[in-house]
């Protein structure tokens, strides 16, 4: 135990020492945090809409007129048919499509309910989000004013359609997506990084030759990243709940254990990689190709999974990443609990296991 | 006996590296490998210290085979690599922690042992091996290496590319070392090394050429060699090699060691050759062997 | 002197010091080498022998003094400096991964030689070290001595006006080193200046003149003979040893 505590000590020494790697370390989750939160804006100004308007009657006209008034919205153009809207979609000149339902004012008097259609293009989640939005609160609006000047109140429904990105990723999206990316860097990255710098300084050989157990060395050298990560963790989190609202549904010790298990499945993975490579450089190719992109990629993160083609559908299901921005959603969003998500954490566990099997066969306790 | 070595040999792929290794290195003998780069020296310490499994033979060090007990040769050995460059960004002090924690000893429990070469270091403690000198990098490793009081130590190459002082000093060091009954293996590529070693191997290509000491290797050569200096030292060389009975000529520090194919070389005869070639200020004299020359006829 | 030493002085220092922060790793250092001249620089580990090579060669800047090499400010004309010199050193001599010829042609290439040059000079190269048919195997699988020959060869593709030799000959084996040693005797008598830094003492004496650094000062410097004679002592290595040893 005492060994095992002065490798600890050491390799903590090695991670403050170096204060670029720190600050990389600590520094990232932050900015990305940051970025994506404000890259991400909730405001919108002057977005071109264009009008499907089936009804052409003296209420669509009064919407219309409300709409053309806001500062929000310009109406770009009015278009007569369904089949139009893809096109002008495509041609990328507008976000959205407003369309009124024939006889809408004919409805409204007579049904008191009639149909507003927003169609959004999701390419742009947090756009097609805040689009809706407005045009939602204009015309709630706009009812209200009505229902105060008359005795039987009408009710305007305003149903939405998502065109392109069905799943509609929301600004909550990025919070789970980071906190994947960040623990996989740090825990794989920096864990193959740091075992693989001690082959090429030759200090691997003296560890070697030590009465050491090999298991002691990986667990020594790991073990500090699991503590780091932990950290990242929490401060990933905790932004995202206090700076950019994000709902914390769940339980928190629910999401703690879920993210030191898949803490450990990152970490394994690096020790994978560090079994595998001789140089710093290797290790960290192989962490950068073999791993970040992938996670940024299959993992549902920006991508989202339904709209993939098959064979990467597929493919997605053994990037643990994906599994875990399930299990933070879950948690996180719609508060369930670990019931719901036993799917998961037990493909992420035999990953684990899986991953620490091969490390263990692979590391060799001598030099060939 | 302290290292036993049988007919080690190891190839890499295709590649042999050493071929049919026998030595014994004696209880605390200074044991010294020399030879140059490439001659199978660095993969001879990797299996001697369970680092290498060999394809063929085997070995005993400090009592334990270096196949079957491995565990236990861990415990025993200290080891140097030859390119172990410490942990740069842990200071003096720092290093030396660590390594007397991971065998699980301490810093004072063996501190006799490394008390020479620690104080000279002391004073930079908490300076980080990365800004230490090679020479003062050299203490610290040695200290490392040292901590958990060996049995026996192996020293890849611990002088190459380090200044003749800190060499010196260096060897001072295992000679102290030796006298506290430590069994020490050193290779290097330095000749002049090889003298102050008990008894020496000299290998090249992975064989061993010969083991015996250093005294009986350089009087046990045959061929008298002669020193030769004149004004013109550069084409002396090219001159002597074309004199007809030749045997080889090297430069020698100052001089040009000569050998002849005749056991009686007719000094008077090379000088008027010399002169011909518009050689003045000619001195020839029998020079003293030393080890280099006699790994260069090997 | 030596017949193959010209009165022209290639390499001129005067006061060259270079300042990291506090620290002084050269302290005004002045020396001049001549045309042709083999010059050692010697000095312990740390003693700035790297750093004063570095500013001579022009890739690093002095804090103050001045250094012509080659007729060149290596401060303001250090392309020119460059294009002038040759230079190889034990850590980094030639691609590993390249063949020989590669190697040559690659060197070749960054000298700006013409192919018809590059094509001229492998020839001579290739008759000069007898390397018949190793031009085809990878640099890295070469013999350690093998290597540095080649790579000194190399560093006068381009007919430099003085080559610098940083430890070109550590850890090659006794023959070998000598064979290396030969080469450098050769070209000095073209006419080409070598400036030759090495840890083996016994190469000290195959200079014509050797400086030895101490604590980032030139202590000495003369012909090894006279290094001797000031010293009273038969070696170089003792001589370094005093030197090194009083000042410490």
């Amino acid at each position: 135990m005492k060994r095992f505590k002065g490798f600890v000590k050491k390799e903590f020494y090695h991670i403050f020492r170096d204060k670029r790697s720190l600050f990389i370390l600590f520094g990232m989750p932050i900015a990305q945090i940051l970025l994506f939160g404000f890259a991400i804006t909730n405001e919108i100004n002057n977005v071109d809409i264009a009008i499907l308007d089936y009804a052409k009657d003296a209420e669509s006209e009064k919407i219309i007129q409300k709409i053309k008034a806001s500062k929000y919205f310009n109406i770009e153009n009015q278009i007569d048919n369904e089949k139009a809207i893809e096109s002008e979609f495509k041609n990328g000149k507008i976000k959205a499509v407003l369309l009124f339902e024939r006889d809408f004012a004919k409805k409204l008097e007579n049904q008191k309910k009639a149909t507003v259609q927003v169609i959004t293009d999701a390419t742009e989640p947090n756009v097609a989000n805040t689009i809706t939005n407005y045009t939602q609160s204009i015309i709630q609006n706009y009812q209200n004013q009505k229902n105060t000047t008359q005795e039987q109140s009408v009710s305007i429904v305003m149903q939405t359609r998502m065109l392109y990105n069905a799943e509609l990723k929301s600004v909550f999206n990025f919070v789970p997506g980071v906190m994947t990316v960040i623990l996989m860097l740090v825990s794989a990255m920096m864990t193959s990084i740091s075992i693989t710098r001690e082959k090429e300084l030759g200090t691997m050989e003296v560890l070697l030759v030590s009465p050491l157990k090999p298991f002691q060395v990986i667990i020594g050298k790991v073990f500090p990243y699991v503590f780091l990560s932990i950290i990242n963790a929490v401060v990933i989190v905790s932004m995202g709940y206090f700076i950019f609202g994000m709902p914390m549904r769940g339980s928190l010790f629910l999401l703690a254990f879920e993210s030191i298990l898949f803490i450990i499945t990152a970490l394994s993975l690096g020790i994978l990689i560090s079994t595998v490579s001789n140089s710093q450089q290797t290790a960290m190719m192989l962490s950068l190709m073999g791993l970040m992109l992938p996670v940024i990629i299959l993992s549902g993160f920006i991508f989202p999974i339904s709209s993939m083609p098959l064979p990467m559908q597929i493919m997605s299901n053994i990037i643990p990443a994906k599994w875990f921005i399930i299990i933070v959603k879950s948690i996180m969003l719609k508060g369930v609990g670990i019931s719901y998500i036993i799917k998961e954490t037990l493909i992420l566990t035999l990953m684990t296991l899986i991953f620490i099997g091969l490390s263990i066969k692979n590391y060799k306790t001598r030099l060939e | 006996m302290s290292i036993s070595v049988q007919n080690i040999s190891k190839s890499f792929k295709n590649v042999s590296a050493i071929q049919n290794i026998s030595f014994e290195v004696k209880s605390g003998e200074l044991f010294g490998l020399i030879g140059p780069d490439g001659a199978g020296k660095t993969t001879l310490f990797r299996t001697l210290t369970t680092l290498l499994i060999p394809n063929e033979g085997n070995a005993i060090v400090a009592g334990h085979d270096i196949i079957k007990n491995v565990k236990e040769i861990r415990n025993s050995v200290g080891y140097m690599p030859g390119k172990f460059s410490l942990y740069q960004d842990l200071t003096i002090a720092e290093n030396l922690a660590f390594f007397a924690t991971i065998f699980g000893t301490t810093i004072e429990e063996n501190y006799d042992l490394i008390e020479d070469i620690y104080v000279q270091i002391e004073p930079f403690k908490n300076r980080r091996a990365g800004a230490l000198s090679g020479g003062m990098k050299q203490k610290l490793a040695l200290c490392c290496a040292l901590i958990h009081k060996p049995e026996v130590l192996f020293l890849d190459e611990p002088t190459t590319g380090v200044d003749p002082v800190s060499r010196k000093e260096f060897w001072e060091m295992l000679k102290r070392l030796k006298q506290k009954g430590i069994t020490i293996l050193v290779s290097t590529p330095y000749m002049d090394e090889a003298v102050l070693c008990d008894r020496i191997a000299l290998i090249q290509k992975g064989e061993i050429l010969k083991i015996d000491t250093p005294e009986n290797i350089v009087s046990s050569y045959e061929k008298t060699i002669y020193d030769i200096k004149t004004n013109k030292m550069h084409q002396l060389i090219e001159h002597l090699k074309k004199f007809p009975t030749q045997y080889s000529v090297f430069a020698f520090g100052e001089y040009v060691h000569y050998i002849d194919n005749n056991i009686e070389l007719d000094l008077q005869k090379l000088k008027i050759y010399l002169e011909e070639k518009q050689h003045t200020n000619i001195i020839i004299q029998k020079a003293t062997t030393t080890i280099e020359d006699v790994f260069m006829d090997l | 002197m030596v017949n193959h030493i010209s009165n022209e002085k290639v390499i001129e220092v005067e006061n060259l010091t270079k300042k990291f922060g506090d620290f002084t790793a050269v302290k005004g250092i002045s020396f001049h080498v001549n045309k042709g001249e083999i010059f050692g620089f010697l000095g312990a580990n740390g003693a700035g022998k790297t750093t004063a090579m570095k500013m001579l060669i022009g890739i690093s800047n002095p804090s103050s003094g001045n250094a012509n090499v080659a007729g060149f400010d290596v401060h303001t004309q250090s392309d020119e400096v460059k294009k002038s010199i040759g230079y190889m050193s034990q850590k980094f001599s030639m691609y590993d991964d390249l063949t020989v010829k590669e190697n040559i042609t690659f060197f070749g290439g960054i000298y700006g030689l013409s192919r018809k040059q590059i094509k001229k000079k492998t020839a001579e190269l290739i008759e000069e070290l007898q390397l018949g048919d190793i031009t085809k195997s990878r640099v890295g699988s070469l013999p350690l001595g093998w290597k540095q020959k080649l790579a000194f060869s190399v560093s006068l593709l381009h007919e430099p006006k003085i080559v610098f030799l940083d430890e070109p000959t550590g850890g090659v084996d006794p023959i070998t080193r000598r064979q290396f040693w030969e080469l450098i005797y050769t070209e000095a008598d073209k006419g080409t200046t070598i400036f030759v830094t090495t840890h083996y003492m016994d190469e000290a004496e195959y200079c014509d003149r050797v400086s030895i650094m101490v604590d980032g000062v030139i202590e000495a410097l003369d012909t090894p003979k006279n290094l001797k004679k000031q010293f009273d002592v038969d070696s170089m290595n003792e001589v370094f040893l005093k030197l090194a040893r009083n000042i410490e």
